[in-house]
């Protein structure tokens, strides 16, 4: 089995996609947070690999043609961003206001978490993207010199720890109005977060969407900035 | 045909990204400057929502499953992660939390003062 996995073009991407089916059939049979079909998916590949004794370069070498399409995908975010322009003129204040303070909050948090724990430049790199989207959150990490799959786990769990958070927060915090609502989910837990606001309505998940693509570009400038200041 | 064209416009619109990520000295993704001047075409006029609507729809619907083999690539991180778990989850969980409080505490104060 491992060696006709190792010397497989088409092994990698087939479990890639089977794990993401079954991760989806288990998120219908249990609807909760936790079973997030990307998780789940992540977990099942992993448990066969570790089964099958496969290493992870061999697994790869035929999954990186699925990964192939993320930088395409990237680019395609510009289409429903296009398409909430007029949602976004009408609530730009608010979604400047909650995108800047959000992704600030979070270096700010990561830079102060890395002093107390004394972490190296490296680890601290590592965490510093934790709430933006993967596809760019790894950029941000592999330019500045992170642990890429560290990185890829913790912004992972910021996705699915922030969607099992946000009801109790939006409550104590007495947030009610859907604007605020979605952008709080796409800037604290990207794609994740926004699959959550999505199933609230079409608003919350529109600025969720927005949130993403902008709390990433205001990372992608602003973590320099928190480096040289570590 | 109409499908080909389409993923030929992403692709182009990537590439030009890659471009623009070799010739610029910043640090941002190609996927992010294709995104720009994606948006930027759409904006303008120059692209027509409907020259890549399908594909582009496609491709953001099937998004997740393309983080699959960096999630997986933890098997790797298992030492790195061990030796900062504790941060990672502080990070993960409790910063997490404080940046959606701000968030939404932020944007629900500044919604309808725009209007």
């Amino acid at each position: 089995m491992g060696a006709f996995f190792r010397n497989s073009i088409f092994a990698g991407a087939a479990l890639t996609l089977a794990s993401y089916e079954i991760g989806q059939i288990i998120r219908k049979k249990y609807r909760s947070a936790l079973f997030h079909p990307l998780f789940l998916a992540s977990v099942i590949v992993i448990l066969i690999l570790k089964i099958f004794q496969i290493e992870y370069e061999d697994y790869f070498r035929s999954a990186r043609y699925i990964s192939f399409y993320l930088t395409p995908a990237t680019v395609c975010l510009a289409l429903p961003l296009y398409d909430q322009l007029h949602l976004l003129k009408r609530n730009a204040r608010a979604a400047a206001a909650g995108i800047m303070s959000g992704t600030l909050t979070s270096f700010l948090s990561v830079y102060l978490l890395a002093r107390w724990f004394r972490l190296s430049r490296q680890e601290y790199v590592t965490l510093l993207p934790k709430s933006i989207t993967t596809a760019i959150g790894i950029e941000i990490s592999e330019e500045l010199g992170g642990i890429i799959s560290v990185t890829t786990a913790v912004i992972l769990m910021s996705g699915i720890f922030g969607s099992l958070m946000a009801e109790f927060i939006f409550k104590i915090c007495k947030i009610e109005d859907p604007i605020a609502r979605g952008i709080a989910l796409g800037t604290a837990s990207h794609a994740v977060g926004t699959a959550k606001a999505m199933e609230s309505g079409g608003e919350e998940g529109a600025m969720g969407s927005f949130a993403i693509v902008a709390s990433g570009l205001v990372s992608v400038l602003l973590a320099p900035v928190f480096v040289k200041l570590f | 045909m109409k499908y080909l064209k389409q993923w030929m416009l992403i692709l182009i619109f990537t590439l030009l990204g890659e471009l623009l990520k070799a010739i610029l000295p910043f640090q941002i993704p190609a996927g992010i400057y294709g995104l720009i001047l994606m948006f930027f075409c759409l904006w303008s006029g120059i692209l027509r929502k409907d020259q890549i609507q399908e594909t582009a729809g496609f491709l953001l619907h099937i998004m997740p499953v393309m983080f699959i083999p960096a999630a997986a690539g933890i098997l790797q991180a298992g030492e790195e992660l061990r030796k900062i778990w504790v941060p990672a989850l502080f990070a993960a969980v409790i910063v997490t939390a404080a940046v959606m409080a701000v968030s939404a505490a932020a944007a629900q104060k500044t919604s309808g003062k725009g209007e």
